[in-house]
Formats: C-alpha cells, structure tokens, sequence
C-alpha cells in the first residue's frame, strides 16, 4: 500500500511539473501573439556597419515597418547603404509562413537558459531552410534568431530588450549577415597607391558583415502611409 | 623682379593660345556633367557593381555633385598636364623660336634669376588653371547635382565620406594636384630649354606622361615593383589619398586620412622632381650658346 502511494505521489508530481513548463508550439505562440499587437511602428535610431569592404559613417535612421513584411530604413541625412536581407530585422517575418512549418524543441542553451527552438518551414521551395530562435522564457521575448536562406546565406540576430520588451520590439538589434564578393575591375577607379592595399587578402576573407541599429524610440500603431515603403 | 614676373605673365595671357587651355577644361566638365545628368546611373552602376550585391545603395543619392567633381577630377588630372605643357614648353623655347631670347638675356638680370621668374610665371599659369578646373568641376557639380556624402570606390574597398567632411578634402587634393601639375610644368620647362622651337618640348612632355601614366596604371607586377615607385606621374595620384580615409569597425572616421605620410612622401617626391627639373634647366641654359 505504502509503494502504490509513494507512485501515485511520483506521477501527480511528475504532472505537476509537466504542467508548469510550456510546449514548443505554446512558447511560439505567445511570441507571435505578442509580435501581433504591432500593426505598424516607426522607429529613430543609430546604424552602424561593419563590413570589411566598405567605410560608412554611423547614420541617423528611421525604420518604418507595417505588418505583416513591410520593412524600410531611411537614412534622415546622407547616402543609405542598407544590406540587402535587413527585412529580415522583423521578427515577424519569422512567421510570415503562417503556422505552416514543422517545431522542434531543442532544449535549454547551458549557460544562458535561453530556450532553443528550432522552425523548419513545410513548403518545399521556401527560401528560408531553417530558422533557430533562442528564447527568454520569462520575458517571452527572441534574443538570438538564425535563419538559413536558400539563396543569401544565413543571418543571425542578436537583441536586446528594454522599455519596449512587452511588443517584443528591441532597443538594440545586431543583424549578421553574409556579404557577396566585392569585386571592381582595376582601372576603373586609377586608384593611388598608398600601401595600404597590401591588407586586401585579408580583408576579403572575412565574409560576415554586420549591421548594428541602436533605437532610441518607437511610435507604435500610429499608422505607416504606404508611400514609405515605396518612395526612393 | 616682380615688374618681369608680371611682363612674363602678361605675355602668357596676352597669347590667345592660353586661353584654349581654360575653353577645353570648360567644355570638357560641361560635357561630363551633361553626360552623367542624363545617362549617369549607369556609370554609378558600374562604379559600385563591387557593393549592389550586398547593399541596396540609392544611385541617385550617390550621383551628386561631390561624386561628380572626384569623377571629373579622376578624368581631368591625367589630361590637364598637357594643356600645363602648352604654355609652360614654351616659355624659352617660343622665345627662341620668335627670336627674342637674346634679346631678354641681354637685360641686367641674371640667366638664373630669368629662368626662375619665367618658370613661376608657368606656376602661376598653371595654379590659374587648376582653380579654373575648381570652379568648374566642384562649384558647378554642386549647383547641378547638390551635395550629400561621397562615395570613393577604390578596388580594396570603398569609403563614404560624410557631405560635412568632404570639402577640406577638396582643398587639400587641389593644392596637392597643383603641386603635381607645377611638376609636370617644370618638365616641360626644361625641355623648353633644350629646343629652338616649342612642338618639341610640348610632345616631349606629353610623350612622357602618356608613356609614365601607362606605366602606372597597366598593373603589371615587374613595373609595379621596378619602375613604378620612381615615376612621378604615380604621385601625382597622391590627390586622392586626401579621400581615404580610416575606419573602426567598418565606421568612417571623421576628418582621418588613411595614409598621411604616403600623401606626404608623394608631395616630397613630386617637389625634389620639380626641383631637378627647374635646376637641370639653370644649369644648361647658364651655359648655353645662345644664338637665337
């Protein structure tokens, strides 16, 4: 009698803890349901970019987004160097598949606690392959996404999250990203020959670039005028 | 001293052949202007075909007049040498020719002291020009295609210089290519001393500067390595060094130069040539023959 209770205790605990820790599915769920009370924002912030072939100066942005994919950075003054794959700094656009795509739990990353979930879409000609979210359970927010593309590599993103944690949107976004070739016929430029060139290997070997946006406010379900997205 | 610098530089302008040196320039950049205000995405299609594959860059942002003018400059500088050559080949040269050298050694002035007012004469002809090319390809280029940042593509890698950071640069690039230019004036200065008659030391000039600037730009590593370093047309280039400039992790550095000391070493290299040149020239025509 006293070993059929000790089991009965075992299985209702067992239960119990079950109960406390969420599925797969539910986690993404509340994450898209949180990423769903943004209709639209317009955002301020700093761009800095780190790519070995080029020297751009921090920049002044705006980002403009309008669900479900519209994403646009505008510089406020100056030229606007904008890596192509940035749309991907919508984290909705995780999701733009709709539930179609397989979860798989992968646990806890040691360290960090983050919940690692992995998203496979089903449609077989998908440009996205695989995307890999790693997940603050208690605030219920990304703070690493990786997605692999068929056609552009895989970018990564890293976030942080501040007094706008409760939209899951982000107070600084790292955005990784694989760069093409840079390549420039000689002759064309008649370049001076100051030494420096001597770094050039190097300096093409590296192949990830990256892109920093430091925001400094949001204005949220104002309403986005679509021309935004359209003008040059 | 000053009233033959100015005598010498009367007859410069007094020669309607000096002023088809500034029609040219004119026409040139106007012809270049015209072209990219109509046709110039396509040319900064090219010019960035190294960065469309990573970044969705705005062609209309970066065609503006900042770009225009370094573009303008790129195309100009390997040319103007030789409108510098037309007048500075023939201010002893033409003087032979017309029969009046004699005439000018015979005043109370010292064969050296003639030379050197003659030769600062050509300087002055040529600053004149340069701030000529200035007018037209940097004021003009703003008022057409207005300012924003520059983009500078080179074939290591590109810079975007903020609009606020451009314009010391352009300064800085035209007092060094005025240096480069007094060089290339000063060799053909003392070919001019060598002639009688002033198509010689004009082709002369412009023969070496074709040949010198093939050589510098044909990327061939045996005359890269060889001969390459030693030409002067190789720091002539050494204007756009000014347009480097240093990055932090990927960010351009506000107001840095990449490589200063290279700048300076070419501006070095650039006078020691045209102080060769302008002594060899003394030094000959202190014992010259002169029969003309």
């Amino acid at each position: 009698m006293y070993r059929y209770s000790t089991y009965i205790l075992v299985l209702l605990l067992l239960t119990a803890y079950s109960g406390s820790s969420q599925t797969a599915e539910e986690v993404i769920h509340q994450i898209r349901t949180k990423l769903e009370k943004v209709n639209d924002y317009e955002a301020k912030g700093k761009m800095k970019t780190n790519v070995t072939f080029i020297k751009i100066p921090i920049a002044n942005v705006t980002v403009y987004f309008k669900r479900p994919d519209k994403l646009r950075i505008k510089n406020d003054k100056g030229l606007s160097f904008v890596p192509k794959g940035t749309v991907n700094l919508n984290l909705g656009s995780l999701f733009t598949t709709g539930s179609n795509f397989d979860i798989i739990d992968v646990g806890k990353e040691s360290g960090s606690n983050l919940r690692i979930i992995k998203m496979l879409p089903r449609e077989e000609n998908a440009d996205v392959v695989l995307s890999t979210l790693y997940i603050d359970e208690q605030k219920m927010v990304i703070k690493k996404a990786k997605t692999t593309t068929r056609e552009n590599g895989t970018y990564e993103l890293d976030l942080t999250y501040g007094k706008y944690a409760e939209y899951g949107l982000a107070d600084k976004v790292i955005f990784s990203f694989n760069t093409k070739d840079y390549k420039l016929p000689k002759g064309v430029t008649f370049d001076y020959d100051d030494g420096s060139d001597e770094k050039i290997p190097d300096k093409m070997k590296n192949r990830k670039g990256k892109v920093e946006i430091t925001y400094s406010s949001y204005s949220i379900n104002k309403g986005v005028p679509d021309a935004v997205f359209n003008s040059p | 001293m000053w009233q033959l610098f100015q005598i010498e530089v009367y007859k410069i302008f007094r020669r309607p052949r000096t002023y088809i040196a500034f029609a040219v320039i004119a026409f040139i950049i106007l012809l270049i202007q015209i072209g990219l205000k109509f046709g110039g995405k396509e040319y900064v299609g090219i010019v960035m075909s190294g960065l469309n594959e990573t970044f969705e860059a705005p062609t209309d942002q970066v065609l503006n007049g900042y770009f225009v003018c370094y573009l303008t400059l790129n195309l100009l500088l390997i040319h103007i040498p030789i409108l510098v050559a037309l007048i500075a080949g023939d201010m002893i040269s033409g003087e032979a020719s017309m029969g009046t050298l004699r005439l000018i050694v015979a005043k109370p002035v010292s064969r050296s002291r003639l030379l050197l007012i003659k030769f600062t004469a050509s300087c002055f002809y040529t600053l004149i020009l340069l701030i000529w090319v200035a007018i037209f390809a940097l004021l003009l280029s703003v008022l057409l295609f207005g300012t924003n940042d520059l983009l500078v593509a080179k074939v290591s890698g590109s810079n975007i210089i903020s609009s606020a950071d451009v314009l010391w640069r352009y300064f800085a690039a035209f007092v060094f290519a005025g240096i480069g230019l007094i060089t290339v004036a000063a060799l053909s200065f003392m070919f001019s001393v060598f002639a009688d008659n002033s198509i010689g030391p004009i082709v002369a000039t412009v023969c070496v500067i074709i040949v010198f600037t093939i050589l510098t730009q044909m990327q061939i590593p045996f005359y890269d390595e060889t001969v390459k370093p030693y030409l002067f047309t190789t720091h002539m280039l050494g204007w756009k060094g000014f347009f480097y400039v240093k990055g932090v992790e990927g960010v351009t550095v506000d107001g840095s130069i990449e490589n200063f000391p290279a700048i300076v070493k070419s501006g070095l290299i650039l006078l020691v040539y045209a102080a060769l040149f302008v002594f060899v020239a003394i030094w000959y025509f202190r014992k010259k023959n002169i029969l003309s």
